[in-house]
Protein backbone atom coordinates (compact mmCIF):
# COMPACT_ATOMS: atom_id res chain seq x y z
CA UNK A 1 0.00 0.00 0.00
CA UNK A 2 1.14 3.51 -0.80
CA UNK A 3 2.39 5.41 2.26
CA UNK A 4 4.12 8.67 3.07
CA UNK A 5 7.20 7.84 1.04
CA UNK A 6 6.97 6.27 -2.42
CA UNK A 7 7.87 2.59 -2.19
CA UNK A 8 10.99 1.47 -3.97
CA UNK A 9 12.14 5.06 -4.26
CA UNK A 10 15.29 4.52 -2.28
CA UNK A 11 16.24 0.99 -1.37
CA UNK A 12 19.42 2.05 0.42
CA UNK A 13 17.49 4.62 2.44
CA UNK A 14 14.95 2.03 3.44
CA UNK A 15 17.65 -0.39 4.59
CA UNK A 16 19.37 2.29 6.66
CA UNK A 17 16.08 3.31 8.27
CA UNK A 18 15.26 -0.32 8.96
CA UNK A 19 18.58 -1.03 10.62
CA UNK A 20 18.52 2.16 12.69
CA UNK A 21 14.96 1.50 13.86
CA UNK A 22 15.73 -2.12 14.67
CA UNK A 23 18.83 -1.19 16.69
CA UNK A 24 17.19 1.68 18.58
CA UNK A 25 13.96 -0.16 19.39
CA UNK A 26 15.80 -3.29 20.45
CA UNK A 27 18.11 -1.24 22.66
CA UNK A 28 15.22 0.58 24.27
CA UNK A 29 12.67 -2.22 24.69
CA UNK A 30 14.52 -5.51 24.69
CA UNK A 31 17.96 -4.78 26.15
CA UNK A 32 16.68 -3.59 29.55
CA UNK A 33 14.61 -6.74 29.98
CA UNK A 34 17.43 -9.07 28.90
CA UNK A 35 19.75 -7.08 31.17
CA UNK A 36 17.49 -7.71 34.15
CA UNK A 37 17.21 -11.43 33.38
CA UNK A 38 21.01 -11.74 33.16
CA UNK A 39 21.79 -9.50 36.11
CA UNK A 40 19.60 -11.58 38.37
CA UNK A 41 22.07 -14.40 37.80
CA UNK A 42 25.09 -12.39 38.98
CA UNK A 43 26.28 -12.65 42.57
CA UNK A 44 25.47 -9.55 44.66
CA UNK A 45 29.11 -8.39 44.67
CA UNK A 46 29.41 -8.52 40.92
CA UNK A 47 26.09 -6.74 40.54
CA UNK A 48 27.33 -3.73 42.51
CA UNK A 49 30.48 -3.31 40.46
CA UNK A 50 31.14 -0.21 38.32
CA UNK A 51 31.32 -0.59 35.38
CA UNK A 52 28.95 -3.52 35.33
CA UNK A 53 29.72 -6.79 33.55
CA UNK A 54 27.56 -7.63 30.55
CA UNK A 55 27.42 -11.40 30.96
CA UNK A 56 27.71 -12.72 34.50
CA UNK A 57 31.31 -13.73 35.29
CA UNK A 58 29.96 -16.13 37.84
CA UNK A 59 26.64 -17.65 36.85
CA UNK A 60 24.21 -18.11 39.72
CA UNK A 61 21.00 -19.30 38.06
CA UNK A 62 19.90 -20.57 41.46
CA UNK A 63 18.99 -16.96 42.36
CA UNK A 64 15.60 -17.53 40.79
CA UNK A 65 14.79 -20.46 43.03
CA UNK A 66 16.22 -18.62 46.04
CA UNK A 67 14.10 -15.54 45.28
CA UNK A 68 11.01 -17.71 44.90
CA UNK A 69 11.54 -19.17 48.37
CA UNK A 70 12.78 -16.06 50.14
CA UNK A 71 9.88 -13.86 49.02
CA UNK A 72 7.39 -16.72 49.20
CA UNK A 73 6.40 -15.87 45.63
CA UNK A 74 4.17 -18.95 45.34
CA UNK A 75 1.78 -17.39 47.82
CA UNK A 76 1.69 -14.04 46.01
CA UNK A 77 1.21 -15.70 42.64
CA UNK A 78 -1.74 -17.56 44.08
CA UNK A 79 -3.19 -14.37 45.59
CA UNK A 80 -2.81 -12.50 42.29
CA UNK A 81 -4.35 -15.39 40.39
CA UNK A 82 -7.32 -15.40 42.75
CA UNK A 83 -7.83 -11.67 42.15
CA UNK A 84 -7.38 -11.87 38.37
CA UNK A 85 -9.45 -14.98 37.71
CA UNK A 86 -12.15 -13.91 40.14
CA UNK A 87 -12.37 -10.45 38.58
CA UNK A 88 -12.65 -12.03 35.15
CA UNK A 89 -15.31 -14.55 36.13
CA UNK A 90 -17.44 -12.11 38.12
CA UNK A 91 -17.14 -9.42 35.48
CA UNK A 92 -18.40 -11.75 32.75
CA UNK A 93 -21.09 -13.29 34.93
CA UNK A 94 -22.44 -9.83 35.82
CA UNK A 95 -21.84 -7.80 32.68
CA UNK A 96 -22.79 -10.28 29.94
CA UNK A 97 -26.42 -10.69 31.08
CA UNK A 98 -26.65 -6.94 31.71
CA UNK A 99 -25.40 -6.11 28.22
CA UNK A 100 -27.73 -8.75 26.75
CA UNK A 101 -30.70 -7.26 28.54
CA UNK A 102 -29.84 -3.73 27.43
CA UNK A 103 -29.20 -4.81 23.86
CA UNK A 104 -31.93 -7.38 23.22
CA UNK A 105 -34.63 -7.18 25.88
CA UNK A 106 -34.89 -3.40 25.88
CA UNK A 107 -36.50 -2.92 29.29
CA UNK A 108 -38.23 0.29 30.36
CA UNK A 109 -35.52 2.80 31.38
CA UNK A 110 -32.85 0.70 29.64
CA UNK A 111 -31.42 3.76 27.91
CA UNK A 112 -31.26 5.62 31.19
CA UNK A 113 -29.49 2.73 32.89
CA UNK A 114 -26.88 2.51 30.14
CA UNK A 115 -26.41 6.27 30.37
CA UNK A 116 -25.94 6.09 34.13
CA UNK A 117 -23.37 3.35 33.64
CA UNK A 118 -21.49 5.33 31.01
CA UNK A 119 -21.41 8.38 33.26
CA UNK A 120 -19.14 6.41 35.59
CA UNK A 121 -16.56 6.35 32.78
CA UNK A 122 -16.40 10.14 33.09
CA UNK A 123 -15.32 9.80 36.70
CA UNK A 124 -11.56 9.64 36.92
CA UNK A 125 -10.75 6.55 39.00
CA UNK A 126 -8.74 8.48 41.55
CA UNK A 127 -11.65 10.75 42.38
CA UNK A 128 -13.59 7.77 43.69
CA UNK A 129 -10.66 6.37 45.63
CA UNK A 130 -11.72 7.56 49.08
CA UNK A 131 -15.50 7.03 48.91
CA UNK A 132 -15.09 3.58 47.33
CA UNK A 133 -12.50 2.60 49.92
CA UNK A 134 -14.81 3.70 52.74
CA UNK A 135 -17.69 1.78 51.16
CA UNK A 136 -15.58 -1.37 50.94
CA UNK A 137 -14.58 -0.85 54.54
CA UNK A 138 -18.21 -0.32 55.63
CA UNK A 139 -19.16 -3.58 53.96
CA UNK A 140 -16.41 -5.35 55.89
CA UNK A 141 -14.71 -6.36 52.64
CA UNK A 142 -11.20 -5.10 53.42
CA UNK A 143 -8.62 -7.86 53.01
CA UNK A 144 -11.21 -9.76 50.96
CA UNK A 145 -10.67 -10.36 47.21
CA UNK A 146 -14.44 -10.21 46.78
CA UNK A 147 -14.18 -6.41 46.98
CA UNK A 148 -11.93 -6.31 43.91
CA UNK A 149 -14.12 -8.79 42.04
CA UNK A 150 -17.26 -6.73 42.58
CA UNK A 151 -15.44 -3.49 41.88
CA UNK A 152 -14.28 -5.00 38.59
CA UNK A 153 -17.82 -6.03 37.72
CA UNK A 154 -18.98 -2.41 37.79
CA UNK A 155 -17.19 -1.83 34.51
CA UNK A 156 -19.20 0.36 32.16
CA UNK A 157 -16.71 -0.05 29.36
CA UNK A 158 -17.18 -3.83 29.32
CA UNK A 159 -20.97 -3.48 29.32
CA UNK A 160 -20.72 -0.97 26.49
CA UNK A 161 -18.39 -3.13 24.40
CA UNK A 162 -20.56 -6.21 24.88
CA UNK A 163 -23.78 -4.33 24.14
CA UNK A 164 -22.39 -2.93 20.91
CA UNK A 165 -21.45 -6.42 19.82
CA UNK A 166 -24.82 -7.94 20.78
CA UNK A 167 -26.56 -5.12 18.86
CA UNK A 168 -24.93 -6.30 15.67
CA UNK A 169 -25.87 -9.97 15.93
CA UNK A 170 -28.15 -11.11 13.08
CA UNK A 171 -31.80 -10.81 14.11
CA UNK A 172 -32.82 -13.84 12.03
CA UNK A 173 -30.85 -16.29 14.14
CA UNK A 174 -32.34 -14.96 17.36
CA UNK A 175 -35.85 -14.95 15.90
CA UNK A 176 -35.45 -18.54 14.73
CA UNK A 177 -34.39 -19.61 18.20
CA UNK A 178 -37.32 -17.78 19.74
CA UNK A 179 -39.78 -19.51 17.39
CA UNK A 180 -38.23 -22.82 18.43
CA UNK A 181 -39.29 -21.87 21.93
CA UNK A 182 -35.98 -20.96 23.48
CA UNK A 183 -36.20 -18.96 26.71
CA UNK A 184 -33.97 -15.93 27.24
CA UNK A 185 -31.41 -17.85 29.28
CA UNK A 186 -31.14 -20.59 26.67
CA UNK A 187 -30.90 -17.94 23.98
CA UNK A 188 -28.06 -16.15 25.76
CA UNK A 189 -26.20 -19.34 26.60
CA UNK A 190 -26.74 -21.37 23.43
CA UNK A 191 -27.00 -18.74 20.68
CA UNK A 192 -25.54 -15.39 21.73
CA UNK A 193 -22.45 -16.52 23.63
CA UNK A 194 -21.11 -18.88 20.96
CA UNK A 195 -21.57 -16.10 18.37
CA UNK A 196 -19.76 -13.63 20.63
CA UNK A 197 -16.45 -15.41 21.01
CA UNK A 198 -14.37 -12.56 19.54
CA UNK A 199 -15.71 -9.91 21.89
CA UNK A 200 -15.61 -12.30 24.85
CA UNK A 201 -11.94 -12.96 24.14
CA UNK A 202 -11.18 -9.24 24.08
CA UNK A 203 -13.14 -8.51 27.24
CA UNK A 204 -11.57 -11.48 29.03
CA UNK A 205 -8.02 -10.47 28.20
CA UNK A 206 -8.70 -6.89 29.23
CA UNK A 207 -10.14 -8.04 32.55
CA UNK A 208 -7.27 -10.38 33.39
CA UNK A 209 -4.51 -8.00 32.31
CA UNK A 210 -6.08 -5.06 34.14
CA UNK A 211 -6.49 -7.08 37.33
CA UNK A 212 -2.93 -8.42 37.13
CA UNK A 213 -1.46 -4.95 36.54
CA UNK A 214 -3.58 -3.11 39.08
CA UNK A 215 -1.63 -1.70 41.96
CA UNK A 216 -3.50 0.96 43.84
CA UNK A 217 -6.64 -1.05 44.68
CA UNK A 218 -4.83 -4.13 45.98
CA UNK A 219 -2.56 -1.74 47.90
CA UNK A 220 -5.54 -0.13 49.61
CA UNK A 221 -7.60 -3.25 50.14
CA UNK A 222 -5.01 -5.78 51.33
CA UNK A 223 -3.30 -4.60 54.48
CA UNK A 224 -2.75 -8.20 55.59
CA UNK A 225 0.63 -9.15 54.03
CA UNK A 226 -0.48 -12.76 53.61
CA UNK A 227 -3.26 -11.73 51.22
CA UNK A 228 -1.40 -9.17 49.11
CA UNK A 229 -0.91 -9.48 45.36
CA UNK A 230 2.48 -9.71 43.65
CA UNK A 231 2.74 -5.99 42.88
CA UNK A 232 1.97 -4.95 46.41
CA UNK A 233 4.28 -7.54 47.94
CA UNK A 234 7.17 -6.71 45.59
CA UNK A 235 7.14 -3.01 46.41
CA UNK A 236 6.98 -3.90 50.08
CA UNK A 237 9.99 -6.25 49.75
CA UNK A 238 11.99 -3.92 47.48
CA UNK A 239 13.83 -1.83 50.10
CA UNK A 240 15.15 -4.77 52.16
CA UNK A 241 15.81 -7.43 49.52
CA UNK A 242 19.26 -8.02 47.99
CA UNK A 243 19.17 -6.62 44.47
CA UNK A 244 19.89 -9.87 42.64
CA UNK A 245 17.03 -11.61 44.44
CA UNK A 246 14.66 -8.71 43.87
CA UNK A 247 15.49 -8.68 40.15
CA UNK A 248 14.84 -12.41 39.95
CA UNK A 249 11.49 -11.83 41.64
CA UNK A 250 10.64 -9.08 39.15
CA UNK A 251 11.45 -11.36 36.22
CA UNK A 252 9.41 -14.23 37.62
CA UNK A 253 6.40 -12.03 38.23
CA UNK A 254 6.50 -10.69 34.65
CA UNK A 255 6.46 -14.11 33.04
CA UNK A 256 2.69 -14.82 33.15
CA UNK A 257 1.62 -11.57 31.49
CA UNK A 258 4.37 -11.67 28.87
CA UNK A 259 3.46 -15.31 28.18
CA UNK A 260 -0.22 -14.44 27.91
CA UNK A 261 0.65 -11.70 25.46
CA UNK A 262 2.82 -13.94 23.31
CA UNK A 263 0.03 -16.53 23.12
CA UNK A 264 -2.90 -14.15 22.60
CA UNK A 265 -1.10 -11.41 20.67
CA UNK A 266 -3.74 -11.19 17.97
CA UNK A 267 -6.57 -10.80 20.46
CA UNK A 268 -4.70 -8.32 22.61
CA UNK A 269 -3.89 -6.10 19.66
CA UNK A 270 -7.42 -6.38 18.28
CA UNK A 271 -8.81 -5.33 21.64
CA UNK A 272 -6.46 -2.39 21.67
CA UNK A 273 -7.97 -0.73 18.62
CA UNK A 274 -11.49 -1.67 19.72
CA UNK A 275 -10.78 -0.24 23.14
CA UNK A 276 -8.82 2.93 23.04
CA UNK A 277 -10.35 4.80 20.15
CA UNK A 278 -13.97 3.94 20.49
CA UNK A 279 -14.12 4.64 24.24
CA UNK B 1 -49.87 -5.71 28.70
CA UNK B 2 -49.12 -8.58 31.04
CA UNK B 3 -46.57 -9.92 28.55
CA UNK B 4 -44.81 -6.56 28.56
CA UNK B 5 -44.55 -6.71 32.35
CA UNK B 6 -43.17 -10.24 32.21
CA UNK B 7 -40.58 -9.24 29.62
CA UNK B 8 -39.45 -6.36 31.78
CA UNK B 9 -39.17 -8.60 34.79
CA UNK B 10 -36.92 -10.97 32.85
CA UNK B 11 -34.80 -8.06 31.62
CA UNK B 12 -34.38 -6.66 35.11
CA UNK B 13 -33.49 -10.12 36.34
CA UNK B 14 -30.62 -10.13 33.87
CA UNK B 15 -29.66 -6.61 34.93
CA UNK B 16 -29.95 -7.04 38.67
CA UNK B 17 -26.39 -8.13 39.48
CA UNK B 18 -24.91 -5.31 37.41
CA UNK B 19 -27.28 -2.77 38.96
CA UNK B 20 -26.20 -3.82 42.45
CA UNK B 21 -22.49 -3.66 41.56
CA UNK B 22 -22.80 -0.27 39.92
CA UNK B 23 -24.95 1.08 42.72
CA UNK B 24 -22.60 -0.01 45.49
CA UNK B 25 -19.24 0.53 43.79
CA UNK B 26 -19.89 3.43 41.40
CA UNK B 27 -23.04 5.44 41.86
CA UNK B 28 -23.08 5.52 45.63
CA UNK B 29 -19.36 6.40 45.89
CA UNK B 30 -19.86 9.25 43.40
CA UNK B 31 -22.59 10.74 45.56
CA UNK B 32 -20.70 9.98 48.75
CA UNK B 33 -17.53 11.59 47.40
CA UNK B 34 -19.34 14.87 46.85
CA UNK B 35 -20.50 14.91 50.48
CA UNK B 36 -17.25 13.64 52.01
CA UNK B 37 -15.33 16.68 50.80
CA UNK B 38 -17.32 18.80 53.23
CA UNK B 39 -17.12 16.43 56.18
CA UNK B 40 -14.61 15.52 58.78
CA UNK B 41 -14.21 11.75 58.56
CA UNK B 42 -12.03 9.32 60.42
CA UNK B 43 -12.64 5.79 61.56
CA UNK B 44 -13.25 6.82 65.15
CA UNK B 45 -16.10 9.32 65.26
CA UNK B 46 -19.22 9.87 63.18
CA UNK B 47 -18.74 12.20 60.20
CA UNK B 48 -19.19 15.89 61.02
CA UNK B 49 -20.22 18.56 58.51
CA UNK B 50 -17.41 21.13 58.37
CA UNK B 51 -18.24 23.16 55.25
CA UNK B 52 -15.24 24.53 53.42
CA UNK B 53 -12.77 23.73 56.21
CA UNK B 54 -11.17 20.84 54.32
CA UNK B 55 -10.53 23.07 51.35
CA UNK B 56 -9.05 25.75 53.60
CA UNK B 57 -6.75 23.19 55.16
CA UNK B 58 -5.64 22.12 51.70
CA UNK B 59 -4.95 25.63 50.51
CA UNK B 60 -2.89 26.25 53.63
CA UNK B 61 -0.74 23.18 52.98
CA UNK B 62 2.45 24.22 51.17
CA UNK B 63 2.54 20.79 49.54
CA UNK B 64 -0.77 21.54 47.82
CA UNK B 65 0.77 23.99 45.37
CA UNK B 66 3.85 21.80 45.01
CA UNK B 67 1.75 18.76 44.18
CA UNK B 68 -0.19 20.60 41.47
CA UNK B 69 2.99 22.09 40.02
CA UNK B 70 4.64 18.65 39.93
CA UNK B 71 1.57 17.01 38.44
CA UNK B 72 1.28 19.64 35.71
CA UNK B 73 4.98 19.24 34.97
CA UNK B 74 4.55 15.49 34.75
CA UNK B 75 1.49 15.82 32.51
CA UNK B 76 3.19 18.34 30.24
CA UNK B 77 6.32 16.22 29.88
CA UNK B 78 4.28 13.06 29.42
CA UNK B 79 2.25 14.78 26.73
CA UNK B 80 5.36 15.87 24.86
CA UNK B 81 7.03 12.44 25.06
CA UNK B 82 4.05 10.14 25.23
CA UNK B 83 2.32 11.93 22.39
CA UNK B 84 5.05 12.84 19.93
CA UNK B 85 7.28 9.78 20.29
CA UNK B 86 4.61 7.14 19.55
CA UNK B 87 3.28 9.14 16.63
CA UNK B 88 6.67 9.53 15.01
CA UNK B 89 7.46 5.92 15.80
CA UNK B 90 4.21 4.82 14.12
CA UNK B 91 4.99 6.94 11.04
CA UNK B 92 8.43 5.37 10.76
CA UNK B 93 7.19 1.81 11.37
CA UNK B 94 4.48 2.29 8.76
CA UNK B 95 7.14 3.01 6.15
CA UNK B 96 9.23 -0.03 6.93
CA UNK B 97 8.61 -3.21 4.98
CA UNK B 98 10.30 -5.78 7.20
CA UNK B 99 10.33 -6.94 10.83
CA UNK B 100 6.92 -5.33 11.38
CA UNK B 101 5.66 -8.10 13.59
CA UNK B 102 8.83 -7.90 15.66
CA UNK B 103 8.54 -4.12 16.14
CA UNK B 104 4.89 -4.37 17.10
CA UNK B 105 5.76 -7.09 19.57
CA UNK B 106 8.61 -5.33 21.35
CA UNK B 107 7.05 -1.90 21.71
CA UNK B 108 4.04 -3.54 23.32
CA UNK B 109 6.05 -5.82 25.60
CA UNK B 110 6.48 -3.29 28.45
CA UNK B 111 2.73 -2.60 28.45
CA UNK B 112 2.25 -6.14 29.74
CA UNK B 113 4.60 -5.64 32.69
CA UNK B 114 2.88 -4.83 35.97
CA UNK B 115 3.61 -1.11 36.53
CA UNK B 116 5.26 -1.87 39.86
CA UNK B 117 7.68 -4.23 38.13
CA UNK B 118 8.51 -1.64 35.46
CA UNK B 119 9.03 0.98 38.16
CA UNK B 120 11.34 -1.24 40.23
CA UNK B 121 13.35 -2.30 37.16
CA UNK B 122 13.87 1.32 36.21
CA UNK B 123 14.68 2.37 39.74
CA UNK B 124 17.58 -0.04 39.52
CA UNK B 125 18.55 1.10 36.01
CA UNK B 126 18.67 4.71 37.25
CA UNK B 127 21.25 3.84 39.90
CA UNK B 128 24.00 6.42 39.35
CA UNK B 129 26.75 3.81 39.87
CA UNK B 130 26.21 0.41 38.27
CA UNK B 131 22.86 1.40 36.70
CA UNK B 132 22.38 0.58 33.03
CA UNK B 133 21.48 4.12 32.05
CA UNK B 134 24.61 5.83 33.32
CA UNK B 135 26.72 2.94 32.08
CA UNK B 136 25.30 3.40 28.59
CA UNK B 137 25.85 7.17 28.76
CA UNK B 138 29.43 6.69 29.93
CA UNK B 139 29.91 4.27 27.05
CA UNK B 140 28.89 7.08 24.70
CA UNK B 141 31.40 9.38 26.40
CA UNK B 142 28.69 11.37 28.19
CA UNK B 143 28.42 12.15 31.84
CA UNK B 144 25.68 10.36 33.75
CA UNK B 145 23.14 12.08 35.97
CA UNK B 146 21.77 11.53 39.45
CA UNK B 147 18.32 10.82 37.92
CA UNK B 148 16.01 9.98 40.82
CA UNK B 149 18.32 11.47 43.45
CA UNK B 150 18.19 15.02 42.17
CA UNK B 151 15.17 17.31 42.32
CA UNK B 152 16.11 18.64 38.86
CA UNK B 153 15.83 15.33 37.06
CA UNK B 154 13.48 13.29 39.27
CA UNK B 155 10.24 14.15 37.48
CA UNK B 156 11.80 13.74 34.06
CA UNK B 157 13.05 10.31 35.12
CA UNK B 158 9.55 9.27 36.14
CA UNK B 159 8.11 10.47 32.84
CA UNK B 160 10.68 8.41 30.94
CA UNK B 161 9.54 5.30 32.80
CA UNK B 162 5.85 6.00 32.25
CA UNK B 163 6.47 6.68 28.56
CA UNK B 164 8.61 3.58 28.12
CA UNK B 165 6.02 1.43 29.80
CA UNK B 166 2.99 2.77 27.95
CA UNK B 167 3.94 4.05 24.53
CA UNK B 168 3.27 0.68 22.89
CA UNK B 169 -0.47 1.25 23.19
CA UNK B 170 -0.48 4.63 21.46
CA UNK B 171 2.01 3.48 18.82
CA UNK B 172 -0.16 0.55 17.76
CA UNK B 173 -3.32 2.65 17.73
CA UNK B 174 -1.62 5.24 15.53
CA UNK B 175 -0.27 2.50 13.32
CA UNK B 176 -3.80 1.20 12.76
CA UNK B 177 -4.97 4.73 11.95
CA UNK B 178 -2.11 5.29 9.51
CA UNK B 179 -2.99 2.12 7.66
CA UNK B 180 -6.45 3.53 7.01
CA UNK B 181 -5.15 6.53 5.05
CA UNK B 182 -5.92 6.14 1.33
CA UNK B 183 -2.67 5.89 -0.61
CA UNK B 184 -3.81 8.12 -3.48
CA UNK B 185 -3.78 11.11 -1.12
CA UNK B 186 -0.01 10.75 -0.83
CA UNK B 187 0.28 10.17 -4.54
CA UNK B 188 -1.68 13.31 -5.36
CA UNK B 189 0.34 15.36 -2.89
CA UNK B 190 3.53 14.07 -4.38
CA UNK B 191 2.42 14.92 -7.91
CA UNK B 192 1.75 18.42 -6.64
CA UNK B 193 5.39 18.50 -5.57
CA UNK B 194 4.86 18.33 -1.80
CA UNK B 195 7.97 17.30 0.15
CA UNK B 196 7.93 14.47 2.69
CA UNK B 197 7.44 16.95 5.52
CA UNK B 198 4.60 18.73 3.79
CA UNK B 199 2.95 15.39 3.03
CA UNK B 200 3.31 14.44 6.70
CA UNK B 201 1.80 17.73 7.81
CA UNK B 202 -0.92 18.08 5.17
CA UNK B 203 -1.95 14.46 4.67
CA UNK B 204 -0.88 12.25 7.58
CA UNK B 205 -1.73 14.61 10.43
CA UNK B 206 -5.17 15.71 9.17
CA UNK B 207 -6.13 12.14 8.29
CA UNK B 208 -5.33 10.93 11.80
CA UNK B 209 -6.54 14.07 13.55
CA UNK B 210 -9.33 12.36 15.42
CA UNK B 211 -7.18 9.59 16.87
CA UNK B 212 -4.51 12.11 17.82
CA UNK B 213 -7.02 14.26 19.65
CA UNK B 214 -8.64 11.39 21.51
CA UNK B 215 -5.35 9.89 22.66
CA UNK B 216 -4.06 13.30 23.75
CA UNK B 217 -7.13 13.84 25.93
CA UNK B 218 -6.95 10.33 27.37
CA UNK B 219 -3.27 10.88 28.06
CA UNK B 220 -3.94 14.07 30.01
CA UNK B 221 -6.66 12.45 32.11
CA UNK B 222 -4.46 9.42 32.82
CA UNK B 223 -1.24 11.23 33.61
CA UNK B 224 -2.87 13.77 35.91
CA UNK B 225 -3.65 10.78 38.12
CA UNK B 226 -0.09 9.46 38.21
CA UNK B 227 0.54 7.49 41.38
CA UNK B 228 2.42 4.21 40.98
CA UNK B 229 5.71 5.59 39.66
CA UNK B 230 6.25 8.26 42.32
CA UNK B 231 4.92 6.00 45.08
CA UNK B 232 7.21 3.12 44.19
CA UNK B 233 10.28 4.94 42.86
CA UNK B 234 10.73 8.11 44.89
CA UNK B 235 8.04 8.26 47.56
CA UNK B 236 7.60 11.92 46.61
CA UNK B 237 11.22 12.97 47.08
CA UNK B 238 13.84 14.29 46.68
CA UNK B 239 12.80 17.60 48.26
CA UNK B 240 9.13 16.89 47.46
CA UNK B 241 9.92 17.18 43.77
CA UNK B 242 7.75 14.18 42.87
CA UNK B 243 4.82 14.68 45.22
CA UNK B 244 1.86 14.48 42.84
CA UNK B 245 -1.76 15.33 43.54
CA UNK B 246 -2.67 11.68 43.90
CA UNK B 247 0.27 10.99 46.18
CA UNK B 248 -0.83 13.89 48.39
CA UNK B 249 -4.39 12.56 48.32
CA UNK B 250 -3.11 9.14 49.35
CA UNK B 251 -1.14 10.66 52.23
CA UNK B 252 -4.12 12.61 53.53
CA UNK B 253 -6.36 9.57 53.38
CA UNK B 254 -4.10 6.72 54.41
CA UNK B 255 -1.32 8.29 56.51
CA UNK B 256 -3.33 10.94 58.33
CA UNK B 257 -6.73 9.16 58.14
CA UNK B 258 -8.14 12.51 57.06
CA UNK B 259 -10.62 11.23 54.50
CA UNK B 260 -12.49 14.53 54.32
CA UNK B 261 -9.51 16.56 53.17
CA UNK B 262 -8.52 13.81 50.77
CA UNK B 263 -12.03 13.95 49.31
CA UNK B 264 -11.84 17.71 48.99
CA UNK B 265 -8.69 17.23 46.95
CA UNK B 266 -10.54 14.62 44.84
CA UNK B 267 -13.25 17.16 44.10
CA UNK B 268 -10.66 19.69 42.93
CA UNK B 269 -9.08 17.03 40.73
CA UNK B 270 -12.50 16.20 39.33
CA UNK B 271 -13.06 19.85 38.51
CA UNK B 272 -9.86 19.96 36.46
CA UNK B 273 -10.21 16.55 34.82
CA UNK B 274 -13.90 17.04 34.12
CA UNK B 275 -13.11 19.60 31.45
CA UNK B 276 -10.78 17.23 29.62
CA UNK B 277 -13.18 14.31 29.98
CA UNK B 278 -16.03 16.37 28.56
CA UNK B 279 -13.87 17.30 25.57
CA UNK B 280 -12.98 13.65 25.11
CA UNK B 281 -16.60 12.55 25.17
CA UNK B 282 -17.60 15.25 22.70
CA UNK B 283 -14.83 14.17 20.36
CA UNK B 284 -15.79 10.48 20.47
CA UNK B 285 -19.50 11.19 20.12
CA UNK B 286 -18.86 13.26 17.02
CA UNK B 287 -16.88 10.38 15.56
CA UNK B 288 -19.61 7.87 16.36
CA UNK B 289 -22.39 9.92 14.80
Amino acid sequence: MRTLIAPGRSRAGHTVALVVTAVVLTAVFVVPLVWVVLSAMKPAVELARVPPTVLPETWVPGTYAEAWDLMDLGRYFRNTLVVAVGTWAVQLAVDVPAAYALSRLRPVLGGGILGAMLVTLMMPASVLLVPTYLTISDLGLLDNPLSLWLLGAANAFTVFLLKRFFDQLPVEVLEAARIDGAGQLTMLWRIVLPLSRPVLAVVSIFAVVAAWKDFIWPLLVFSDPARQTLSVALQRFAPDTPVNLLLAGLVLSSVPMIGLFLVFQRHVLAGLTAGSVKG
Amino acid sequence: MRRRVAENLVAYGFLSAALVCFAVFSWYPIARGAVLGFQQVDFVDDPVWVGWENFERLFADPLFATAWRNTLLFTALALVFGFAVPFLLAVVLNELRHFRAYFRLIVYLPVMLPPVVAALIWKWMYDPGPGLLNTALRGLGLEGAAWLDSADTSMLSLVVVATWANLGTATLVYLAALQGIPGDLYEAAELDGASVWRRLWHVTVPQTRFVLLVLALLQVVATMQVFTEPYVMTGGGPEDSTVTVLLLLYRYAFYYNDFGTASALSLLLLLVLGAFTALYLRATRKADA
